[in-house]
This record gives structure tokens, C-alpha cells and sequence, in this order.
């Protein structure tokens, strides 16, 4: 049995650095329940994302834009873009991890 | 040609790059449109930071002449001023020089008479130290206090101008300015601010503009025009049969942008908090509520790239399951077995090189992030050497040549042969670069640290 993951509530997860010394990911959701899930501090939270990704959670910023339907994830570059050990130039891949995170089912309902 | 107050700017915004191509038809329909001004970006840092480290530009000049023809023929039946920002890449004065000269030979091809102005943007480390000193040098997350050193080890050090060096240089009579490292918005609003429009619309509109038609429903049909008013801007495609939606225009703010709400320009930041999009019809978008902050100090960002060192690749691949069933194993023998024959070959301690093994097909992408665990069914091993120079580098590739041919994992009994993926299965990769700054400079006059100079010919 699959779980559901982000990716199968968004139209797009994406990455890509913001400059060469961060990198930063955002999840459309396709639509208002889609977002309420992922928008949930209790789920998705800068704890979860350092974890997710190894850096320091005081480093994460997390930007909740229930206009668009989009949470915003921004923390430094762990890896030097261009450095011998950056693979992945434009942090173009960097949103799989993100992407495939299956999501709790009782977030975003109403409590 | 600034004198008389207008209502409204409209600037064109072909691509997200110079040397990216559109169609000419597109160029031609933004005119149409009344287009006063084509502003287009030639360069980013996001490519890495060999092109600001080695000064070369990532695009090939028959394509950045391709596009200077379409733009410099059509701006010059219209009239209008074409501004070029971060010419060669990264903005560097041999980048700029560069431009220029594939301008000329246009030019000359078109007939065209059109004054240039070429602004230059590298800064010199021993002109920086005076504001390092100073106190005037400030780090921007998540680097620290820059220290005298690491600006004396860049190669390339390039300051990103805001709008003031090219508003100077068309109020000089430029009609094509071909500016050094300049902030991707810097190069459209540079008109609009010239002309008058409010700071909060302009630099918007500027933000979504930079990348052309990154912002509307098909991005590779061409670019967009926008129309920058007292009140706010309307944003179009130019290709007719593209849309731009409230959704897609709010959502290239989020691009390439740590922070969606406020981005900080060399005299301020703007901050979109309270930005409305509004469908005017099917493919046109409103923008108002858009603000700028005017910051108490000027700023301008500082880039500087490198040498880390010389750099060889070398690339085999692995079919066989029993190796790839056990592929973790195997690699952490190779790099062992490297360690160990590097030191006994050539006599190299472990920090007096360094190298990277990937395995792309396994985890080489995420690396200890990668998720999935199941077996691959091929892998391509690369490894990247990094050494204080080149022959270094290649000899320790050499030195792990017969291991990537034929290593083992750790429980078979006989010698495998693997994929090598060319003969000689090297590649001397050059220098490779980092980025060191992110820094900005405190500056009085916003023009102080940019040098523009008319004409086409660089003076030496």
C-alpha cells in the first residue's frame, strides 16, 4: 500500500538556490484542503524541515501563503554551490525529499 | 529624452536571458504594444561560479548575437532604448567588453548608428579593503565578517548596481546600455524610475519580469510587457495566445527568492505584503498595493568568486547486479583503496587533495538525503578530484584508473570490468571556483562604484 505524500496533494514541488548561498523549495498545493495539511505547524514545521535536511532548524524560514495556496521553505545552502561535493548546481532536485514526505492523515482537520 | 511627464512606462521583457532566443514575431508584437523600453538580464550566478571566476561568459556568441539583432533592429525602427544587465554571464568588464563587441559587429551588419554606453562593474580587492576597513563592508546571511584575505583570493570580485548607473547613462544619451553585474530587477525598472513611476510598482513589476515569460501559462513562448502606471502595473504575454493569470503572476514572486514578501533593492526593499492581482480579462493581470521601503543606508552586493583548486573527472558505469546488490560496500572500498594507493603512489596525505565518488543511479543526487533504498538496476561512478594543480588531480584519476576498471566488492573472489564511459576515460576539468561573498557595501553615491563609458570600443 503507497501513502499519500505532498506530492500527490500538490501541482508542483519545486527547489532552486536563491543565490549561491541558499536554497529554497515551495509546494503548491492543489487546493484549500491540500493546503490546510500542509500549512499545519503541527505537521510541517521548521523542526520537521531540519531534520528532513540536516541543517539547523534556527536556520529555516517557512512561509505559509494561504493566497496561493503555498507553503515557502527557504535555509542555507549546506553545501557550497559549485563546491566538489555540490551535486545538484541550481538545488533543482533538492524537493524530492520534501515531495515524497507522507502526510499525517488527521493534519489539517479540524480539531 | 527624460523631460516630459508620462502616465505610464511600458517595459518589454523578452526572455529570462540574453542568448536564450524567442521568436522575432514576439519583439515585433511588444512594439506593436507601444513598448518605450526593452530591458533584458544576461546573466545570474545561479549557473555556479565559474563564470564569475574564469570571467566567462555561459552563452555562445552566435546566440547572444542572434538575440541583440532581433532586439537592437526592432528598437531601432521604434525609437526606444534597449538595456542589457550582467553582460558575459556574471557581469564582469570582460564580460561587458564582450557584449559590446558582438553589439558592434550587429550594428555594423544592420547599418545601425546607436549610442552605447557600457557600464563596468568589477570592483579591485585593494579598493575594498579601503571600506573593509572603514567599517563599511557588512555580511548577509549565512556568511560572517568578510576578512581582507578572502577578498584578495578572489579572482573576480563584481558589484551588482542598482537602477542609478544606467538611468545616468541614458540620461546621457545612451540608447543601448550594456551594463556590468546589475540586480536582475535593476534592469527594468532602470527606465520606469527615470521616467517618474512609483518605486513599489516599478521594482514589482521589474521582479516579474526578469525572467520574461517565467510568469505567464506557457514560459517558452516568448516574454511580456509590462505597463507600469501611478497606481500600480498590467502585465501581458507577448505572444497572443499565452496567458498571464493572478496565480501565475503572484507566483513568480516566489522564484529564486528566499523570502516572497520583501526583497531588498541597493536604496530599499520592496514588500508585496499587501500586492492585489486582479484578472483584468483572460491573459492580462493588475497589480496594486505594492511598496517600497526607502532603507536609511545604500547598499550595494558584492560577488566574488575563487580558485579551489584543479579539478579531473573520471566516469564507469556498473551493470552487473551482484555489484550493484551490494553497491554501498563497494564504494566504501574504492574510496579506501584510493586513500590508500594515492598515498602510496604519489605520497599524498589525505588533505593534500580531495575527492568526491558519486554514484549516479544509487544516491549521487541527495546523497545522505536519498530516501530510497532498493538496489539500482545501473550505476554511473564518478569520480572528481580536486587538487592544488591540474597534474595533481589527473595523476591521482590515473592512480584510481585500474579501480575504476575493475574493483570488486568486498566479497567476490575474481576481478570484474566495468563500463568506462570514454577512452582516455580523464577529463581535465580546469579550475573549479567557489563563491566567497555575500556582502554589501555601504555607499554614498550610488553610482561610486561603477564606471560607465560611452562608445563601443573598450578605451585599452
Amino acid at each position: 500500500m503507497s501513502e499519500t505524500t505532498l506530492a500527490d496533494l500538490a501541482h508542483e514541488v519545486r527547489s532552486k538556490n536563491a543565490g549561491p548561498f541558499w536554497v529554497t523549495m515551495e509546494l503548491f498545493l492543489r487546493d484549500a484542503d491540500g493546503y490546510r495539511i500542509a500549512a499545519d505547524e503541527s505537521f510541517l514545521n521548521e523542526r520537521v524541515i531540519a531534520e528532513l535536511y540536516r541543517v539547523e532548524e534556527s536556520t529555516v524560514q517557512m512561509f505559509r501563503i494561504p493566497s496561493l495556496n503555498v507553503v515557502k521553505i527557504s535555509f542555507p545552502r549546506p553545501i557550497g554551490q559549485g563546491s566538489l561535493r555540490d551535486r545538484d548546481m541550481h538545488a533543482g532536485q533538492h524537493h524530492v525529499p520534501l515531495a515524497r514526505m507522507p502526510i499525517r492523515q488527521s493534519a489539517g482537520r479540524d480539531r | 529624452m527624460d523631460s516630459e511627464p508620462v502616465k505610464s512606462v511600458r517595459v518589454l521583457s523578452p526572455s529570462g536571458m540574453l542568448g536564450a532566443g524567442w521568436d522575432h514575431a514576439t519583439i515585433e508584437r511588444g512594439i506593436a504594444l507601444g513598448a518605450d523600453v526593452i530591458s533584458i538580464d544576461a546573466g545570474s550566478t545561479d549557473s555556479g561560479p565559474y563564470y564569475l571566476g574564469s570571467a566567462t561568459p555561459k552563452t555562445t556568441a552566435k546566440a547572444v548575437a542572434r538575440d541583440l539583432r532581433s532586439l537592437l533592429t526592432a528598437a531601432s525602427s521604434a525609437g526606444i532604448p534597449v538595456i542589457v544587465g550582467s553582460c558575459g554571464t556574471s557581469g564582469t568588464d570582460s564580460g561587458v567588453d564582450w557584449v559590446a563587441g558582438i553589439a558592434a559587429e550587429v550594428m555594423a551588419e544592420e547599418g545601425l548608428d546607436l549610442k552605447v554606453a557600457r557600464i563596468y562593474s568589477e570592483q579591485d580587492a585593494a579598493g575594498l579593503k579601503e571600506h573593509l576597513d572603514a567599517g563599511r563592508i557588512h555580511p548577509l546571511p549565512p556568511l560572517g565578517p568578510l576578512r581582507a584575505e578572502t577578498l584578495e583570493s578572489c579572482t573576480h570580485i563584481v558589484g551588482a548596481m542598482g537602477h542609478e548607473p544606467i538611468v545616468a547613462a541614458l540620461r546621457a544619451g545612451a540608447q543601448v546600455v550594456l551594463a556590468g553585474r546589475a540586480t536582475d530587477t535593476a534592469v527594468a525598472a532602470a527606465y520606469p524610475l527615470m521616467k517618474g513611476m512609483p518605486a513599489g510598482p516599478t521594482w514589482h513589476a521589474a521582479k516579474i519580469v526578469e525572467c520574461g515569460g517565467q510568469c505567464t501559462s506557457n514560459p517558452r513562448a516568448g516574454g511580456v510587457l509590462a505597463t507600469i502606471d501611478a497606481d500600480g502595473f498590467t502585465i501581458e504575454p507577448l505572444d497572443p495566445a499565452v496567458s498571464c493569470t493572478p496565480i501565475s503572476v503572484a507566483a513568480h514572486m516566489l522564484y529564486e527568492s528566499a523570502n516572497p514578501f520583501e526583497m531588498r533593492e541597493p536604496d530599499g526593499t520592496l514588500d508585496v505584503r499587501d500586492a492585489r492581482y486582479t484578472a483584468v480579462d483572460d491573459r492580462i493581470v493588475r497589480v496594486e498595493g505594492s511598496r517600497f521601503h526607502v532603507a536609511d543606508q545604500y547598499t550595494i552586493k558584492l560577488e566574488g568568486a575563487r580558485i579551489t583548486g584543479y579539478e579531473t573527472m573520471s566516469f564507469t558505469a556498473i551493470r552487473d547486479p551482484l555489484i550493484l546488490a551490494d553497491i554501498d560496500a563497494w564504494a566504501d572500498l574504492m574510496r579506501m583503496m584510493i586513500k590508500q594507493r594515492v598515498g602510496q603512489t604519489l605520497g599524498l596525505a589525505h588533505d593534500e587533495y580531495a575527492f568526491d565518488l558519486r554514484l549516479y543511479g544509487h544516491n549521487a543526487v541527495l546523497d545522505d538525503l536519498e530516501p530510497e533504498t532498493g538496489p539500482p538496476r545501473e550505476v554511473g561512478v564518478m569520480l572528481l578530484v580536486n587538487a592544488p594543480d591540474q597534474a595533481t588531480a589527473t595523476a591521482i584519476a590515473k592512480v584510481a584508473n585500474p579501480l575504476m576498471l575493475h574493483l570488486p566488492t568486498p566479497a567476490m573472489d575474481y576481478l570484474p570490468s566495468l563500463a568506462f564511459a570514454s577512452s582516455p576515460a580523464e577529463v581535465e576539468r580546469g579550475a573549479a571556483y567557489e563563491f566567497v561573498l555575500n556582502h554589501v557595501v555601504d555607499c554614498a553615491d550610488p553610482t561610486s562604484l561603477f564606471r560607465i563609458e560611452m562608445g563601443l570600443n573598450a578605451d585599452v
